[in-house]
């Protein structure tokens, strides 16, 4: 593929000294379980292939206790176990990695420029999967205490509320899969869901419902959260009823849904009304050149096995992009 | 950076003549993980300046109780003793960090 390739304009100004940019095939942003298995499949397919991601290896994923639906696992095994290993695969086959801050896309004729925090990146080909953020709550309190009893990473955070009582807030599965893992450390954990119904998986549901320490407050939702040093109570809302309530907790993690994070591709690539990309079933976006992969894009099942799917596509037909757009006759 | 824990935290951070920014990670942290070989070049980087610590909070928990650490990661910054910032949560970017080193250098 190399040798048949002409110097294009851009290498040969770069040749001069005159510039300097980094230059890739393929360009991947996120190593969630999407970016890692494209930049594994670009990357086995010996493409320039470079890893951009703001915090580190697994995304989501890396911060989540026990999946039990990736199949291979019988037993399960922990999200940063699969994540590490995942992210071993990819350094196998010798893709580039980096921790920069993405700030924007550009589109440079027939190249892609990922502008980061530090630098710019240039490629044929970017395949998006910068994946989702937890939802805040939104109410008064939550910022405040960050890190003084309010959390978005169970296994992170955890071992803090040995012995103590705990608010879970949300109804699928992470809200509920999370909700039993903190029965380790907790004396009580009260899950509060805004419907009458959970959405987690049923094997779920039924460990929530069949574990003692686990409560759970329907129809409500968390008006304010606060304390002194930490936080000390909540005050809930029955969204049927009106009704107010005030429990006295010690912790609140929150599970209430994600944000795609595409903030930063805003403009360039075609989002829906909640900010999820639009891509067609090979995961091209609306731009030539440009793929989305994971939990960034509009779907229905988000899952580490439907992420790492995602990716493996997306790196597909990026690259057979880069066959016809740059080496075609 | 050395480990601090409950019996070297005053000499090593209350103490210090330099300013301390102290990072409590945790084995089942994976964010924490990530983050403590960058941190760790940071402490290179600044050690003229700042002094970075770290502290596993598995084995520490009654100092995390005590500092109201209850979140992971977190950086707390001393300075003459006191603490004078700190952040926390599982986004923090090392940018973010090298941000608190600057502000207390």
């Amino acid at each position: 593929m190399q040798l048949k390739r002409a110097i294009n304009f851009f290498e040969l100004w770069e040749m001069t000294g005159v510039v300097t940019m980094n230059n890739y095939d393929v360009i991947i942003v996120g190593a969630g379980p999407a970016g890692l298995t494209a930049a594994l499949f670009n990357a086995r397919s010996k493409l320039k292939t470079l890893c951009i991601d703001e915090i580190g290896n697994g995304g989501q994923a890396a911060i989540t206790d026990l999946i039990e639906n990736y199949p291979g696992f019988p037993e399960g095994i922990t999200g940063s176990k699969l994540t590490i290993k995942m992210a071993e695969q990819v350094e196998r086959f010798g893709a580039e990695k980096i921790t920069e801050k993405v700030q924007k896309l550009k589109l440079e004729e027939e190249y892609r420029v990922v502008v980061t925090n530090q630098s710019k990146y240039r490629a044929k080909a970017v395949i998006i999967a910068s994946g989702a953020s937890p939802r805040m709550l939104g109410c008064p309190g939550e910022i405040d205490f960050r890190g003084r009893g309010v959390s978005y990473c169970a296994t992170c955070d955890g071992a803090f509320y040995e012995g103590s009582n705990i608010l879970v807030i949300g109804g699928g599965n992470a809200a509920v899969e999370e909700a039993v893992y903190l029965t380790k450390f907790a004396d009580k954990v009260t899950l509060v869901h805004r419907r009458q119904e959970l959405r987690a998986a049923k094997v779920a549901q039924e460990r929530a419902f069949t574990n003692p320490k686990i409560d759970i407050i329907w129809d409500s939702v968390v008006e304010k959260i606060s304390g002194n040093s930490s936080v000390e109570k909540v005050i809930l809302k029955n969204v049927r009823s009106g009704e107010r309530r005030e429990m006295f907790v010690d912790g609140v993690f929150v599970y209430a849904g994600l944000e795609p994070n595409s903030a930063w591709v805003k403009g360039v690539v075609r989002l829906d009304e909640k900010g999820n990309i639009l891509t067609d079933e090979n995961m091209c976006t609306n731009i030539k050149g440009v793929y989305a992969a994971g939990d960034v894009r509009r779907k229905l099942l988000r899952q580490v096995l439907t992420a790492a799917s995602d990716g493996a596509i997306a790196a597909f037909h990026a690259e057979r992009y880069i066959e016809s757009q740059f080496y075609g006759s | 950076m050395i480990e601090v824990n409950k019996d070297n935290f005053e000499q090593e951070v209350i103490n210090s003549n330099k300013p301390v920014i102290v990072d409590f990670w945790g084995p089942s942290c994976q964010p924490c993980l990530e983050l403590l070989p960058q941190v760790e070049k940071l402490s290179e980087a600044y050690k003229d300046k700042v002094k970075l610590v770290k502290v596993n909070s598995a084995g520490n928990r009654r100092l995390c109780i005590k500092l109201r650490v209850m979140g992971l990661p977190s950086f707390l910054a001393f300075k003459n003793g006191k603490e004078v910032k700190r952040i926390s949560g599982q986004d923090l970017t090392i940018k973010e960090i090298e941000e608190l080193i600057k502000s207390i250098a």
